[in-house]
């Protein structure tokens, strides 16, 4: 069906007025990081000082939030993977049950799930004054992505008979998870893995609380930034925050596009 | 011999006790169970959906532990407390359940891989499978570049190389079409024939079943309807669930006299003793068409179906019983004549 000139005309400029309304506060932002005097614009010259001040004044939060993502990930990873093959192995009243309270802190605010686990161990001051204490909150909030990503797959090549098919060649439990349930279960540990550092790079409301001044995360200097920083060094730190988050977006863009491909193929 | 020695003889004798199933929630699935299966035999479970056979089969896999006092035995061994990885047997499912992260001849190696066999000698294991089945051409490939014919192929090698005490089969033909489903049909069963492996088969397909096992269960609600060979099965049904459910089956209500059968269409000979209400069964090959006068069962033709190399006929008694016989395609038959029907006595059952 080939559509009026005219109809397309209209189409194409509201997509691109919709695409605008995205892009330009991103542009706008990223180019007053580069700006040398914003308020003058552009006519006042480029420049990379204020991402190396950026660098020189939060590069310690750059570096603990790439280790808090990896952190979270190793976690979700250790409780999320097993987690699913146990809930996706035995379905019942039960295992849903458990599911949606693990899916829970997605719905509670942030700050609600924070407030909790501060009155519940704030009163351990190790622990408190931890990046740990971050971890925990983040594994909370990402651990139900990991959870369902792996569970959907593992759902989809029917894992219960292929575990069947191992345990009558004789294969134990741990060879069984290690050799069948693991290796097919990839595409989803890789989507879900993805999902956790991004989710675990952006994440403010809780890690908002729960950091301490020794503490901050990328996103927490963000917003320490923007209140105490000019305009441009706060610009110029949304700049590198890009530059992170940007290759894991596109990473599970392509993630996604692959799975749909061999959807397709293994079609017949 | 020597096309099968990569895969000797070994199947174990297997005896079901008092094997009883009631799940969880109360449902009862399987009533106390007896079955003896001997060393070699093709054993084939039979029964619609939801009468117990699939139960059956994973009690006897490990899958399922049968309520107390239930004992499974394989030869002596009571393996009752056996999870599946433990008792050695290979299962063949309708979903194949091959393993899609490895290709065709490392799935047929894995029960090597898991019993520690080093890689080469056990590649070289299941390279030998692969030929004796002829789908050693398959060996490299993946899992998703195979038809489901070659996929079933592949799963039977695999549940063979591991050289189990005993084969069992889950449906494994169901997801086939119906072309495909015969042809592999003859395949397993000259294999399971060739090997003399201890087999359970689990279909609903009573085609299958009969082309297939020594000897068939058939089973409804729970509980073994009949156990026998395939013509006691066939021929001479216990009951009339069986009757009903294995092929065609030509039903005449009447009694018993004087060794005697009475019914609105006439007199057939029979032994046993007098009752007022007797069911006469028998299958469309135990009766033959004569004349009126060779016979004292007399019918009504109402349909004739020509078939080619026979014509099926469809014949009504005075009480409105209606049943099937075939006649040679040279017997010239119209709607509305009568005709006589021979009975083979060999082949007819009083249910």
């Amino acid at each position: 069906m080939r559509s009026h000139p005219l109809v397309f005309a209209l189409q194409l400029l509201i997509t691109l007025l919709a695409a605008a309304f995205l892009v330009v506060p991103a542009a706008t932002s990223i180019l007053a990081g580069l700006t040398v005097n914003y308020f003058q614009g552009v006519r006042s010259g480029l420049t990379l000082e204020w991402v190396a001040q950026v660098w020189g004044l939060y590069a310690p939060t750059i570096f603990r939030s790439i280790g808090l993502a990896l952190g979270t990930l190793a976690v979700t990873l250790v409780i999320g993977v097993p987690a699913a093959w146990a809930l996706v192995r035995k379905p019942g009243r039960m295992s849903r049950l458990v599911e949606e309270v693990v899916t829970l802190p997605v719905a509670i605010p942030g700050l609600a799930l924070a407030l909790a686990l501060i009155l519940t161990y704030g009163g351990v001051r190790e622990f408190r004054a931890s990046v740990l204490f971050i971890l925990v909150g983040h594994v909370l909030y990402t651990l139900p992505f990991m959870l369902r990503s792996v569970m959907a797959v593992l759902a989809a090549v029917d894992v219960r008979t292929l575990e069947v098919g191992a345990a009558s060649l004789g294969a134990s439990p741990w060879q069984r998870f290690i050799q069948v349930v693991v290796p097919n279960a990839r595409p989803g540990i890789l989507a879900g893995a993805l999902m956790v550092v991004t989710l675990s790079i952006g994440e403010f409301n809780l890690t908002w609380m729960l950091h301490t001044p020794l503490t901050q995360t990328l996103p927490v200097g963000l917003a320490d930034s923007y209140a105490s920083m000019r305009l441009e060094i706060a610009s110029a730190y949304t700049l590198v925050f890009f530059i992170m988050i940007v290759p894991l977006l596109i990473a599970i863009q392509m993630l996604a596009g692959e799975r749909k491909a061999k959807a397709r193929k293994s079609r017949p | 011999m020597t096309e099968t020695a990569p895969l000797a003889a070994h199947g174990a004798a297997i005896t079901l006790t008092a094997c009883a199933k009631t799940f969880a929630d109360g449902t009862r699935a399987l009533e106390p169970v007896d079955l003896a299966i001997a060393a070699g035999e093709t054993v084939v479970l039979l029964g619609p959906s939801g009468c117990g056979k699939t139960t059956t089969l994973r009690i006897i896999a490990g899958l399922e532990a049968p309520d107390a006092g239930g004992v499974v035995r394989f030869d002596a061994e009571d393996v009752t407390a056996k999870p599946i990885e433990k008792r050695n047997v290979g299962m063949v499912f309708q979903s194949y359940a091959l393993f899609p992260n490895m290709t065709v001849v490392e799935n047929v190696a894995y029960g090597l891989r898991v019993r520690g066999v080093a890689k080469a000698e056990r590649l070289a294991r299941a390279a030998e499978v692969l030929e004796m089945m002829r789908i050693d051409a398959l060996a490299n490939r993946g899992i998703d570049q195979l038809s489901g014919g070659q996929r079933q192929r592949v799963a039977l090698a695999r549940a063979l190389a591991v050289r189990p005490r005993a084969i069992l089969l889950d449906e494994p033909l169901t997801a086939l079409d119906a072309a495909l489903r015969e042809h592999l049909r003859a395949e397993i069963d000259a294999l399971l024939r060739r090997l003399a492996i201890t087999a359970i088969y689990v279909t609903h397909d009573q085609a299958e079943a009969l082309a297939l096992g020594d000897r068939i269960v058939v089973m409804r609600q729970g509980a073994i309807a009949q156990i026998g060979t395939p013509r006691e099965i066939y021929f001479q049904p216990a009951n009339d669930f069986v009757a009903s459910f294995v092929g065609i089956t030509n039903r005449l209500d009447g009694m018993v006299r004087n060794g005697s059968f009475e019914g609105a269409a006439g007199r057939v000979p029979v032994t046993g003793p007098d009752r007022a209400h007797a069911t006469l069964a028998f299958r469309p090959e135990g009766a033959r068409l004569c004349g009126v006068a060779e016979s004292s069962l007399h019918f009504k033709v109402e349909q004739v179906h020509f078939q080619g190399a026979r014509q099926r006929v469809l014949l009504s008694a005075g009480d409105g019983a209606r049943i099937t016989v075939e006649a040679s395609p040279d017997l010239p038959l119209v709607a509305g004549d009568t005709v006589g029907v021979a009975l083979d006595p060999s082949r007819l059952a009083l249910v």
